[in-house]
């Protein structure tokens, strides 16, 4: 006989595991309670937003997470290095190749390794990185558009977007979950033609970002929704510690690519957008997409150069091995170690304590920018209107994979 | 600001020790004045760290009886990072919140209360974030032991 299901609908059991932080029955006459999510599409995953508002006017909003947590932290403490990439994918899983990249250089750093990474890997992971890149800012942008009742965007960033999706998937054989960058390598070298089909992408995709601006960024209505809406002085953006297009938006040029200098990056020219206040104020959530779609452009401007590097200094061998460094064996010296990159969505920090003994880290922390980056909704959304509370949300693009790990 | 420097200037504080090998440098601080340092750090123009990056909760385990909070902390204007550890034992582990110097303390603090039930006192709104509110123990406790079943669901593992 099959055993029957065990469990049975309880709302109470709800209420129990995520209850409300506000009492209704304390607020305000004209006050009131608005659930909105975890199943809602605007909030971009299963994020739950306890809004208190007044009339249309919100008063407060308490986001409510973890119904994605998978407890990855827990999971690394079981898993040896290499095989912990796979996890890391799943976090945030529209920009998996940036994550990769600052997960391996984080384990390379900590057996002291970095400097021997042969030059071509680290062009192949830096030019995935990028396209990775623009395909997780063309999903915000994307859908932040559809946040804001711009259907057609949606469908054309899909479209540009299915470019990078099926050259990636060549690569590694997976269209969003890679598993390409490995410590000390790669999964294999670019298939053959790689390089020719990626610079016929950059001559497609170049015309498109300026279409997609005309399109939804310097619409009327787009900028009426966004410009002078949601700002974010760029003292609150620091001390909420707010990363990425969102402390740039603010304007501020801080970019861990610059600052840090990881990778190849030093060898690779590109500027920092910053958020000018164009259409508003500076910091406000037009400014915030501005700087996505101003960095779609860089990660382009970066990818010619390093398909310049692949076909000129460091171009294919016979003899190239992208697996020749990886070890067999990761047991790093006993030592404690930060490191950070930088993520579409913001600076993606591991911390790593390894006690020499063993192949499995003691610890391994994940600062997740979009979890920082969200911690700063309540801030932002006090005293908006509940159709900005949207738009607000929508700027500051959270991947709730990360969010929750 | 080289590390010796940092040293002195907390030394004015407190009394720290550096931890070895850790990148960036690691200071250890004790428990009740980890408010006052970052007090310090952040306020001073000589260090002037107006970034909390990141807050690590660490359990050492039974045996070591000891557990750990790790501020990953953060100057834009001087380019530096700077570790702070302080310890706490693993029984009623409690230390001062620091929400009141960086707003970005609140969720991450949060976090490590969640996972290891580290108490942060003066925290605005200390209730777990990522698990569930009726949730039993703190998961990244290394001698956390998994349920069988949640609410009566089988738990798989």
């Amino acid at each position: 006989m099959a055993q029957q299901p065990q469990h049975r609908y309880a709302p109470d059991n709800l209420l129990a595991s995520e209850p409300n932080k506000f009492d209704a029955s304390k607020l305000k006459s004209e006050e009131m309670i608005i659930n909105l999510g975890p199943q809602h599409p605007s909030t971009h995953g299963v994020l739950r937003l306890e809004v208190v508002s007044d009339g249309e006017i919100v008063k407060e909003v308490v986001p409510h997470i973890g119904y994605l947590h998978r407890c990855f932290e827990k999971h690394t403490e079981s898993l040896p290095y290499n095989q912990i990439i796979p996890f890391v994918d799943r976090m945030d899983y529209v920009a998996a190749m940036n994550s990769e990249h600052a997960y391996a250089l984080g384990v390379e750093k900590l057996l002291g390794i970095t400097d021997k990474i042969p030059k071509r890997v680290e062009y192949i992971r830096v030019l995935v990185a990028e396209l990775n890149r623009i395909a997780s800012h063309l999903i915000a942008v994307g859908t932040y558009g559809l946040d804001l009742g711009a259907f057609t965007p949606f469908f054309w960033i899909m479209r540009d977007r299915e470019h990078i999706l099926r050259m990636l998937e060549w690569a590694s054989g997976a269209r969003m979950l890679y598993n390409y960058i490995w410590i000390g390598g790669l999964f294999y070298d670019l298939p053959v033609g790689f390089e020719q089909r990626c610079r016929e992408f950059v001559t497609y995709f170049a015309p498109k970002v300026k279409e997609l601006e005309d399109l939804l960024i310097h619409n009327k209505i787009f900028i009426d929704r966004t410009a002078n809406v949601g700002v974010l002085p760029l003292n609150l953006a620091i001390n909420g510690g707010a990363t990425g297009p969102l402390l740039r938006g603010s304007g501020l040029a801080f970019d861990l690519r610059k600052v840090d200098g990881y990778s190849v990056y030093p060898e690779l020219e590109f500027e920092i957008p910053v958020g000018e206040g164009k259409m508003g104020t500076v910091g406000d959530c037009w400014d915030r997409t501005w700087v996505r779609v101003r960095e779609m452009d860089q990660s382009m401007h970066l990818i010619q150069q390093c398909l310049n590097k692949l076909e000129g200094e460091h171009k294919r061998t016979r003899e190239f091995d992208p697996q020749a460094l990886v070890p067999k064996k990761i047991r790093p010296q006993a030592q404690e170690l930060y490191t950070r990159a930088e993520n579409p969505k913001g600076e993606l920090g591991f911390y790593f304590r390894s006690d020499g003994r063993s192949d499995i880290p003691f610890r391994c922390k994940v600062r997740a920018c979009s979890f920082v980056n969200l911690s700063l909704l309540p801030e932002l959304s006090r005293g908006v209107l509940m159709a900005d509370l949207i738009a607000i949300l929508g700027s500051i693009d959270i991947v709730l994979g990360e969010v929750d790990r | 600001m080289d590390n010796q420097k940092i040293g002195d200037l907390l030394s004015t504080v407190a009394t720290v020790e550096v931890v070895k090998n850790t990148s960036p440098e690691c200071w250890l601080v004790p428990a009740t004045s980890i408010a006052e340092v970052c007090q310090l750090l952040y306020h001073n123009p000589a260090t002037y760290f107006d970034m909390l990056t990141c807050i690590t909760g660490v359990d050492n385990g039974p045996q070591a009886n000891a557990m750990e909070v790790i501020y990953h902390v953060y100057s834009i204007p001087l380019h530096q990072s700077l570790m702070l550890k302080v310890v706490l034992p693993r029984e009623n582990p409690e230390v001062e919140s620091v929400t009141d110097i960086w707003k970005s303390a609140n969720w991450l603090e949060r976090e490590v209360f969640d996972m290891f039930g580290i108490a942060f006192k003066n925290h605005p709104d200390l209730r777990r974030i990522l698990m569930p509110a009726d949730w039993k123990g703190y998961p990244l406790r290394k001698d956390y032991q998994h349920e069988e079943t949640y609410r009566g669901i089988k738990i798989d593992s």
